[in-house]
C-alpha cells in the first residue's frame, strides 16, 4: 500500500514537473518570438533605422519558432495550471486556438517569404502580426496576478 | 388584540414611510437647465473621437465588427457579472429600436445621469458613472456624431438578473453613493493642460476605471484604489495596475504607455491581450496627442498596491 502511494506520489510529482517543463519551454518560445517581433516594432517606432538585413533575420526567426509549435505537444490538458497564463479556453475550444495557430503559422511564413524591402511594407508586415498576436490573446490568455 | 391590531398599524405605517423615503431617495434625477445650456450645439467630427475615446462600438457592435460594420450598433453584446448577464441595447440611429428619435436632453440624461428617456434608471453595466465627468459639450458632439450612424433595425434581448438587480428603481440608493460628476483625482494649481486632458479621457470618454479599479460586493468603484488593478468582471484573471507604482507597469514610460495604446506592443514586445484588445484598437484611432495625455495623467496619479489578490499557486500535485 505505501509502495503504491509512494509511486502515485512520485507520478504525480513527475507529472507536474513535465508539466511545468512543457510551460517553461512554450514560455521560451514566445519569449523569442517577443523578441524577433521587438527588433520589427523598435523600427517602425523609430527608435533605430530600417534594417532589410535585420527584418529579413527577424522574421526567418519568427517563422521558424512558429511552425514548429505543435499544439498537443506544447499544450496537453492539465497545462493551464501553475505558473501560466493559458487560459481553459484553449481547452474547452481547440479548434478555435488550433485555427488562430494556423493563421498565426500562415501570417509568419508570409512575411518571411517576402520581408518589407521599405518601412511603409513593415509597418503593414508589424500590423499583421500584430493583430494575429492580439486576436490569439484575447481569446485564449488570462492575464494573472 | 387591540394592542397587536395598533402594532400592526404602526408596522404599515413605517412600512408605508420607508416605502415613501425609499421612492423619494430614488427617484431618477435629471440633468437641470444649466447643464442643459452648457451642452451647446454638437459637432460630428469632434464626437467621432470621443465615439473612439469611449469605445462604444466595443459593446454595441458586432463582436469583433470591422470598419463599416464598427458603425452598425444593434447591441447583443454580452458582459456577464456576478450581478447577472447584461446585454448592450441598440443604439444605431434606427427612430424605434434604436435612438434616433431620442433628444439631446435625452441622450445627455442618459451619459451622465443614467436616465433613460422615459425616467428610468439605467444600469452602470454602461459606464455612465464615468460618462459622468465627461465635458457636456463632448456630450452633445457625440450625440451629433450618432446622428450620422447608420439606422438598425432590431431589439436586443433584454439583461437578465436576479433579485434584487432586476429592481431598476433600486439604482437610485447605488447613484446617489456612486453617481458624481467630480473628478476622481484632485490636481493642484499649476497641473499642465496635458495631464488634465488625459483625465478627462480617462475618467471619463474612456472610463478605464471601470475595469482597472476594483469594486466593492454591490459594485461600487474603490476610488481609494483608483486603477489599482481588479480581478476581471468577467472571463477570469486580473486587470492590471496601471498606477505609477504598481508592478505592472512601473517600469514603462509615458511613450512606452502612448506607444502601446497606439500598436498593442508592450515594451516588452509582448502583444495587448484579453478585453484590453478592443480597447486597443479604440485608442489607436485617437491622436497622438490624445494618447500622450493618456499617458501624461497615468503618471501623474497617485500610487496605489494591486487592488488584486496575488495569484493563488495550486498545491503541487
Amino acid at each position: 500500500m505505501r509502495k503504491y502511494v509512494l509511486a502515485i506520489s512520485a507520478l504525480a510529482l513527475a507529472t507536474t514537473a513535465a508539466l511545468a517543463d512543457v510551460i517553461a519551454d512554450r514560455q521560451a518560445v514566445m519569449k523569442d518570438n517577443a523578441k524577433q517581433v521587438g527588433v520589427l516594432v523598435k523600427m517602425v517606432k523609430g527608435e533605430a533605422q530600417f534594417d532589410a538585413a535585420a527584418v529579413m533575420a527577424a522574421l526567418t526567426a519568427l517563422n521558424d519558432n512558429v511552425q514548429k509549435i505543435d499544439v498537443a505537444a506544447s499544450f496537453p490538458a492539465g497545462s493551464d495550471q501553475g505558473d501560466t497564463t493559458a487560459s481553459p479556453k484553449i481547452w474547452e475550444d481547440a479548434a478555435g486556438f488550433q485555427a488562430q495557430v494556423d493563421k498565426f503559422k500562415e501570417v509568419a511564413a508570409a512575411a518571411a517569404a517576402a520581408p518589407a524591402q521599405d518601412l511603409d511594407a513593415l509597418k503593414a508586415q508589424v500590423g499583421a502580426i500584430g493583430q494575429t498576436c492580439a486576436s490569439c490573446h484575447e481569446a485564449f490568455r488570462v492575464k494573472k496576478g | 388584540m387591540a394592542i397587536l391590531r395598533k402594532l400592526a398599524i404602526t408596522a404599515l405605517a413605517l412600512g408605508g414611510a420607508g416605502a415613501a423615503v425609499f421612492w423619494w431617495l430614488t427617484e431618477p434625477e435629471r440633468i437641470g437647465p444649466d447643464a442643459m445650456a452648457a451642452l451647446g450645439t454638437g459637432d460630428a467630427a469632434r464626437g467621432q473621437r470621443i465615439f473612439d475615446a469611449g469605445g462604444c462600438a466595443s459593446c454595441h457592435a458586432k463582436p469583433k465588427a470591422e470598419g463599416e460594420a464598427r458603425l452598425q450598433l444593434a447591441g447583443g453584446g454580452e458582459l456577464k457579472t456576478q450581478f447577472g448577464t447584461f446585454v448592450a441595447p441598440n443604439i444605431s440611429s434606427d427612430p424605434t429600436d434604436g435612438i434616433g428619435a431620442w433628444s439631446l436632453e435625452d441622450f445627455a440624461n442618459a451619459m451622465l445621469k443614467g436616465v433613460s428617456p422615459d425616467g428610468q434608471h439605467l444600469y452602470p453595466a454602461f459606464p455612465y458613472p464615468s460618462y459622468a465627468r465627461m465635458n457636456p459639450a463632448d456630450v452633445a458632439d457625440l450625440y451629433t456624431f450618432m446622428k450620422t450612424v447608420p439606422p438598425v433595425a432590431g431589439r436586443a434581448p433584454e439583461h437578465s438578473l436576479g433579485f434584487p438587480f432586476n429592481v431598476r428603481r433600486g439604482l437610485g440608493l447605488w447613484k446617489l453613493l456612486y453617481l458624481s460628476d467630480q473628478p476622481v483625482v484632485a490636481f493642484g494649481e499649476g497641473t499642465s493642460e496635458q495631464v488634465l486632458l488625459g483625465r478627462a479621457l480617462v475618467e471619463g470618454a474612456g472610463h478605464c476605471g471601470e475595469c482597472h479599479t476594483p469594486r466593492n460586493p454591490i459594485g461600487g468603484t474603490a476610488k481609494a484604489q483608483w486603477l489599482a488593478g481588479a480581478v476581471a468582471a468577467e472571463g477570469g484573471g486580473t486587470v492590471p495596475n496601471i498606477t505609477p507604482g504598481g508592478a505592472d507597469i512601473s517600469g514603462w514610460s509615458e511613450s512606452d504607455i502612448a506607444g502601446y495604446l497606439e500598436t498593442g506592443f508592450t515594451p516588452e514586445f509582448d502583444s495587448v491581450g484579453g478585453t484590453m484588445v478592443e480597447v486597443q484598437k479604440n485608442m489607436a484611432r485617437l491622436s497622438p496627442e490624445d494618447r500622450a495625455a493618456i499617458a501624461a495623467y497615468l503618471k501623474a496619479i497617485p500610487s496605489h498596491p494591486n487592488g488584486y489578490p496575488a495569484q493563488q499557486q495550486k498545491p503541487a500535485g
